[in-house]
């Protein structure tokens, strides 16, 4: 099996300062992948250096595209990486107002990435902007609303409808349970754990919240000061850490 | 099946003064397909530890486990998932859940992840609940708010959904009724009988005795480490 | 002769703006940025158009001033006026005379031959800025043709209205490339933009200027299932009895009665004086006008 993504030696300077250095991993389909760490320790830099949204200094990230094969998304032309990121990638933002068109409908934020691969029969989008409001919990009648009247926790679910409409393979998300209350947290996980699991999605998550993780992670990559200082199973690391600022991260949450 | 070659595991608690705590020295095992072993031990003897590291949810450094022709020592966590997915079932004391997620999904959910299409995962999980006695009108629940006895027998549906060649069962009998106790017993056995090589922990004297080809006492791989 | 340069523009000026307009057809639809000049009118007066016409007058040309189909209003008379001062050139109300056309919000029905310029005067050129207000962003879609924010529009179009509701500015994609705003004339007169004359867009305040070619391919955009219509009153002009020209709707007395007549007022006149007469026309008389 080919990975989906192979990432070497990623890294990122800000001046003198390391935004994230020396990150290596692979990502095989279907695969979950959290990144932790606490807020400066270059989780969402190296985030952004995957999706195309920032250059990194050094290093490649591989993506396997459907037509080509292993591509360096650093180094393809930008109408390659943003059709890539209209297509078989896509990106929660933390703020759903972030990853929405505020002043547009539910239903034309959710056809936007089908009307950008060209889809031009409105019966067909409003279609499939009906059925993706239903597969994330959003109700048909909601549809010609704008996303300024909805919730956090619609919002968030509208902006996964929105990403993941067009079948995309490799999916990053910034914090995506970041700022819901609790009980809506729970909802958002449950969903996207089902969604990842029947459209064989790969993610990568940064999160600050180990229990997201645990619930939605296969594999975990502890960041500190821009570097990695631990990987694996997300259970083998949160249950048995090897490093030092890991067993203190571990520690440190609360239990309920 | 499961074959352990001189597995030695301990923690090192680098924010309490680098403490080395070994708990595991050199502990070998293996089990045969269709045979149940017994790891025993007084509380605290590293029964679950053992087990946990042969499921790899604890890090062994040093000797090997094999399940099947995995070693979860050496493995990248890529193998061990699909190790877990595929081979290796584990049934753990607690029950650790998505929050809102009905109990069906719960038990449905490793036959949804190797393939399973739902309605038949469905079928299955609805005939395990049945059998494990938990009522119907739970099954659309979450677990999360079942009793203890209900959140185990959820837990041994969920472990059992799926044929695995491989089982680790910790304390799966541990507060159960007599007659959900041979339920799981029997459950215990057709999986044998299905060729599963199983590891299990029972703190019943009698279950172990009825179900266990025979038994590890795991303080001869422990003794005096932890103290 | 008078104390300015030809058309006002200083020479130096009025060959900056060619050469932006020949970028501007040879790239058709794409926006070439230019130097606006102030000019000794306001802003949203037809600045831009005003420039592009200065730069492709020349001495024998016949000019007409459009505003909303007619000569006569206020912004028509003064920007004919403007050129007649200060280039010195003939100028006339008839669309078939006329060798240059400045227009605002409507293509004259009378169709226009390849020897005939025709300048639209654009208050927006931008057709992505109804959704996406950055301007870095829209260039960077122009450039990779990213178009799917267009359809967005006329999604919600018609799923607040039941129908794509957009009537003027209806936007446009020139040649299978750049998709274009025609400036607001009425979706009615979008079939004309594919013509033998030459198609000039001057936006004086935004500083752009985009062109279309004689026989460009101009197609407005829609969806397959609700596809482009170019709409107009289902009425016969009151005047001339015109069916197939766009028609104004005027309120004429206090009960509200109404009348529809053409809003290309050389174009009705021209058919009145060939006889045709609408239900409120009266017969047409020379000294009438």
């Amino acid at each position: 099996m080919t990975p989906l993504l192979q990432v070497e030696n990623i890294a990122k300077f800000y001046g003198a300062r390391i935004g994230c250095t020396d990150v290596s991993f692979d990502l095989y389909p279907g695969e979950v992948m959290g990144i932790v760490g606490e807020s400066g320790s270059g989780k969402s830099t190296l985030l952004n250096c995957l999706a195309g949204h920032l250059t990194p200094d050094d290093g490649s990230v591989q993506f396997d595209t459907r037509a080509e094969g292993l591509r360096d998304t650093i180094t393809m032309s930008e109408p390659e990486r943003r059709m890539l990121s209209r297509t078989d990638w896509a990106f929660v933002h933390q703020h759903a107002r972030d990853g929405l068109r505020m002043n547009v409908s539910a239903g034309g934020n959710v056809g936007e990435r089908l009307m950008a691969i060209n889809a031009r029969h409105y019966g067909d989008i409003r279609g499939s902007a009906i059925d993706w409001l239903g597969r994330v919990e959003i109700s048909e009648d909601r549809i010609d609303d704008r996303p300024t009247a909805f919730s956090g926790g619609m919002q968030q679910r509208l902006q996964i409808a929105r990403n993941l409409v067009t079948g995309p393979r490799l999916v990053f998300m910034d914090e995506p349970t970041g700022g819901l209350d609790v009980s809506v947290q729970a909802r958002l996980l449950d969903l996207l754990r089902g969604l990842v699991r029947e459209m064989n999605l790969s993610a990568i998550i940064v999160t600050h919240d180990l229990a997201v993780v645990r619930l939605l992670a296969d594999r975990l990559m502890v960041m500190k000061d821009g570097h990695v200082i631990e990987t694996g199973l997300t259970d083998q690391v949160l249950d048995d850490p090897q490093h030092a600022y890991t067993q203190l991260l571990v520690s440190s949450v609360l239990q309920v | 099946m499961i074959s352990i070659e001189n597995v030695s595991k301990s923690f090192v608690l680098h924010n309490q003064g680098a403490t080395e705590i070994p708990v595991m020295q050199n502990a070998s095992l293996t089990v045969a397909v269709g045979e149940c072993v017994a790891l025993v031990g007084a509380s605290g003897a590293g029964k679950s530890t053992l087990m946990r590291m042969i499921y790899g949810n604890y890090l062994t450094v040093t000797g090997r486990i094999l399940v099947g022709d995995v070693d979860v020592a050496a493995a990248a966590p890529r193998e061990i998932i699909h190790l877990r997915r595929h081979t290796l079932g584990y049934v753990s004391q607690f029950l650790r859940v998505v929050p809102r997620v009905s109990t069906l999904d719960v038990v449905a959910e490793p036959l949804l992840a190797t393939g399973t299409p739902r309605e038949d995962a469905n079928i299955i999980a609805q005939s395990l609940l049945a059998r494990l006695n938990i009522p119907e009108r739970l099954w659309s629940l979450s677990p999360t708010t079942f009793s203890g006895g209900e959140q185990q027998r959820v837990n041994i549906a969920r472990g059992f959904a799926y044929p695995y060649p491989a089982l680790l069962l910790d304390e799966p009998t541990a507060s159960l009724d007599p007659a959900n106790c041979a339920t799981v017993l029997a459950m215990i056995s057709e999986a044998k009988l299905r060729g599963a090589a199983i590891i299990g922990i029972f703190h019943d004297n009698a279950a172990r005795e009825e179900i266990c080809d025979r038994q590890l006492d795991v303080t001869k791989y422990t003794l005096g480490l932890a103290a | 002769m008078s104390d300015y340069n030809f058309a006002y523009l200083d020479e130096q000026t009025k060959r900056m703006i060619r050469r932006a307009i020949l970028k501007g057809l040879a790239i058709p639809g794409y926006q070439v940025p230019f130097a606006s000049r102030e000019m000794p009118m306001p802003y949203g007066w037809g600045t831009g158009g005003v420039q592009v016409s200065a730069a492709v007058l020349t001495p024998d040309d016949t000019f007409k001033v459009i505003d909303q189909g007619a000569d006569d209003t206020t912004n028509a008379v003064s920007i004919r006026r403007f050129f007649q001062k200060t280039a010195g050139i003939a100028v006339t109300e008839a669309t078939a005379d006329a060798s240059v056309i400045q227009t605002r919000h409507r293509i004259p029905e009378q169709v226009l031959r390849s020897d005939q310029i025709i300048v639209y005067q654009v208050p927006i050129p931008e057709p992505l800025r109804f959704l996406e207000p950055s301007e870095v962003e829209t260039r960077k879609m122009h450039s990779l043709e990213e178009y799917g924010l267009m359809h967005v529009k006329l999604y919600e179009d018609i799923s607040q209205h039941g129908d794509i509701a957009t009537a003027y500015a209806y936007p446009v994609k020139v040649e299978g490339r750049y998709v274009m705003d025609p400036s607001p004339i009425p979706k009615f007169d979008n079939p004309k933009l594919e013509m033998a004359g030459i198609q000039l867009f001057g936006a004086g305040r935004e500083q752009r200027i985009y062109a279309i070619p004689p026989y460009t391919k101009v197609v407005s955009l829609d969806f397959e299932d609700y596809p482009f219509q170019p709409t107009k009153a289902d009425h016969a002009c009151d005047l001339c009895a015109a069916t197939d020209s766009y028609l104004d709707e005027l309120i004429v007395d206090d009960e509200g009665s109404r009348m529809f007549m053409c809003s290309d007022t050389d174009y009705c006149s021209t058919r009145r004086k060939q006889g045709h007469n609408g239900a409120q026309g009266v017969p047409y008389a020379e000294d009438a006008a």
